[in-house]
């Protein structure tokens, strides 16, 4: 049976029909679904972990244990899941250890474009890189075989348009993988020196084992059209590829790292001009530059910046592009905005009126740089508001009194928990404001240690932030409805006059929750409106401004803010 | 058969994910190769959103490219104009008349442009329809989407029984009646 996926569910189902019965990941666009339908079968547990870190840890226990094991995550999460990555290559597995890593060429949800291959490389891991869901299936399945021949966790790269594409995928039944038998095995899994010094010899000779492997797998291929010219390509440049040039001989990469040299050898061979097409970084061209073979056409002409199309390869080899009109006028943009009844609103108000230093961090709330509201100073990575706003306070202690952290309650259980006790034991005065919405907003509602329900729907325990802050010698902390603007304000200006360290826990259900409960849309008296656009200052996208502010009923969840604004009583339910 | 190329564009929240499976759900039963793809994350959020549908006989690039739209279904009238350079020459854009306005029309810095859909007929075929009057009358607001869908599905030579049985897969069944007389007003308009 044929099914249209999406390239993400696809991957689940390749791990569930390969046997797998363990996954752990932490949500991050445009991986997060993989682990959200592994999550369906009931044969598979599978859970959040806090972070990427916490997740390749378990996997890799399910797999010493025996288990097949798999572990998702965005690009920028690997880098937090480094750690682990880079001994685990040491250690190998005992049932194969797959870690999903989806990167974001284009940066549609990220705050930089890294290309995870380095990571491949550096860590000696092998890696596998699907062109479409159909792949994605094949492929999951196949880098289990292949970490467990290989004695090797494996790395499964995707990119936002292999992820997030649908397309058939041929449903096969699923093949149990009995676990392994677990025998202690320190020289194997205690990576103390005199066991790691010897394993780093196993890794090198894995790798060459791994590069003659490569040369005749099921992950590479040879298309062979016309021999002008032979592309070297991988991933999703290879639809690209096979969209605007459908003429050329194509060489295409599925397992990514090690390189082949054998295949790549023979194939420039029967070309006249060879062209290397990968997004990102020249990893593909550098090796091919190495082996001493001549690239007529790469990154010089593709670019290293940004998503590739069949345009962008088309105008690369010089073929012409469809004709194309646009409007004379200039039209206006439409960023992304904090939704309707969006508790993050009222806060960023608050923070825009005080005027405060704001250290930001990574979710929904990052919004709040936005216009009008533009009450953020920076953004970096998952928990770095904390850590930010402590060397920036240092520093310049005259900041301290004019400046906050904000940062998500899932952003604080990932990474922000150990930059507040940075901040305490070093005798930091800041105020950390943490954003509990109750769930995993941005990524599209997600479960995390505050909310008290797991991945698989089962109540569990639920931390609280407030008892974590005051673990961690937090003395002043206290919770804020953002709703209550006053009360906001009023909370926020006392902890910035404090001097010692204070957490705030701004605490409101994130409005598009299916159990919060909205009040009809409110709407603004004309006779009454005095045209002073108070209530524009909040940025809600349910209200408009024409002579009159006036709201769209269609948008608008009634959540009362823009009411609280109003100095004339112009704004009724 | 060659490839066809639908771009569907409109406000993140508007419902474009559910107009593509309806479409690529529609497709599948016809044995032809189909990609949707889609963008989640961060860009869902109330800003410009933009999802394919491809078929033919075989579909390679899961994108659509600067001229390359046999469609554009736009779910609202400015990022019709916005997305009008990805019509193929020949191609058609069905248009919602609905305005949402974007943060920097209601944060005063720059107009909405009142005309873009007088603009659009003077540069492409262009069928515009109040989608939201539609879908209110079919009992909700929310099935703009499914009114659309109803539009475009004229265009497109699938059996009324595809869609319907398209319908049945990709809707919750509490909404199932609903968006079928959404769909029926769309494609009777």
């Amino acid at each position: 049976m044929k099914k249209l996926l999406l390239g993400n569910a696809a991957a689940a189902r390749g791990l569930f029909e390969a046997g797998c019965t363990f996954v752990s990941s932490y949500p991050g666009t445009p991986s997060t679904e993989i682990t959200e339908e592994a999550a369906k079968f009931p044969e598979v547990y599978a859970e959040w972990a806090p972070n990427e870190k916490c997740a390749l840890e378990a996997a890799l226990g399910a797999s010493i244990a025996g288990a097949r094991a798999m572990c998702a995550m965005k690009h920028v999460g690997l880098n937090v899941a480094a750690d682990p990555l880079y001994t685990a290559a040491y250690t190998g597995v005992n049932g194969g250890l797959v870690i999903a890593v989806a990167d974001d060429p284009g940066m549609h949800s990220s705050q930089n474009e890294q290309d995870s291959r380095h990571h491949a490389i550096a860590s000696k891991v092998p890696m596998v890189e699907p062109a479409d869901s159909g792949e994605c299936r094949d492929f999951m399945k196949l880098a289990f075989e292949l970490s467990e021949t290989f004695d090797t966790p494996v790395l499964f790269r995707t990119c936002t348009r292999v992820a997030h594409s649908q397309s058939l995928v041929e449903l096969y039944d699923r093949q149990e993988a009995p676990l392994r038998e677990y025998v202690k095995n320190p020289r194997k899994y205690v990576m103390a020196p005199g066991n790691a010094i010897p394993q780093h010899v196993v890794v090198e000779n894995r790798t060459e084992k791994l590069r003659a492997y490569g040369e005749d797998c099921p992950f590479n291929r040879v298309e062979m059209g016309d021999t002008e010219w032979g592309v070297i390509t991988s991933g999703i440049s290879y639809q690209y590829v096979k969209e605007a040039l459908p003429e050329v001989s194509v060489l295409k990469l599925g397992l990514v790292n090690p390189l082949p040299e054998k295949i790549i050898r023979d194939f420039a061979a029967k070309v006249k001009k060879l062209a290397v097409v990968e997004e990102l970084d020249p990893i593909i061209e550098t090796h091919v530059r190495n082996l001493g073979l001549r690239v007529d056409l790469g990154k010089k002409e593709l670019g290293l910046l940004g998503e590739f199309s069949q345009n962008r390869i088309r105008a690369a080899f010089g073929k012409a592009l469809p004709e194309s009109v646009k409007l004379e006028e200039q039209l206006p943009v439409r960023p992304p905005v904090l939704c309707p009844g969006c508790p993050h609103r009222g806060l960023f108000h608050v923070l825009h009126k005080l005027k405060v230093t704001v250290s930001g961090d990574i979710g929904c709330y990052t919004l709040g740089a936005s216009a009008p509201l533009s009450a953020m100073d920076s953004t970096i990575c998952m928990g770095a508001s904390i850590g930010v706003l402590h060397g920036f306070e240092k520093v310049r202690p005259e900041a301290a009194g004019k400046m906050v952290a904000v940062i998500g309650d899932s952003t604080f259980m990932h990474s922000g928990m150990t930059g507040l006790v940075n901040l305490v034991y070093n005798q930091g005065v800041g105020v950390v404001l943490i954003l509990d919405n109750s769930i995993t907003g941005m990524t599209g509602h997600q479960q995390n240690p505050l909310t008290g329900m797991t991945l698989k729907e089962q109540p569990t325990a639920q931390l609280s932030a407030e008892k974590i802050a005051e673990a961690c010698g937090v003395k002043r902390v206290r919770v804020v409805d953002p709703q209550d603007l006053k009360a906001t304000e009023a909370a926020i200006r006392e902890e910035l006059a404090a001097e010692e360290p204070s957490v705030i826990v701004v605490r409101r259900p994130c409005a598009l929750l299916k159990w919060v409960k909205h009040r009809p849309a409110f709407h603004i008296d004309p006779d009454k409106c005095r045209s002073c656009k108070a209530c524009m200052q909040i940025g809600c996208p349910a209200i408009v401004f024409d002579g009159k502010a006036a709201i769209d009923p269609t948008l608008c969840v009634g959540c009362g803010l823009c009411q609280q604004l109003c100095r004339f009583g112009a704004i009724c339910e | 058969m060659k490839t066809k190329s639908i771009m569907i564009v409109g406000v993140g929240g508007q419902g474009t994910l559910l107009a593509s499976r309806l479409i690529g759900n529609a497709l599948i039963s016809t044995g032809c190769d189909v990609k949707l793809s889609e963008v989640h994350g961060m860009s869902q959020r109330g800003g410009s959103v933009v999802t394919y549908v491809k078929y033919g006989d075989a579909v390679h690039s899961p994108l659509i490219d600067l001229g390359e739209a046999d469609y554009i279904l736009s779910f609202e009238a400015l990022e019709a104009g916005r997305f009008l350079p990805y019509l193929k020459q020949g191609g058609t854009i069905i248009t919602n008349t609905q305005h949402i306005l974007p943060m920097p029309v209601i944060t005063g810095q720059m107009a909405y442009p009142e005309n873009v859909l007088d603009d659009l007929k003077a540069k492409a075929d262009v069928i515009a329809v109040d989608a939201l009057a539609l879908a209110e009358q079919a009992g909700s607001p929310k099935a703009v989407n499914v009114v659309l869908t109803g539009v475009l599905s004229k265009a497109m030579d699938l059996d009324e029984a595809v869609w319907q049985q398209s319908l049945e897969t990709t809707v919750p069944p509490k909404f199932l009646e609903l968006n079928r007389k959404a769909f029926r007003l769309g494609r009777e308009s």
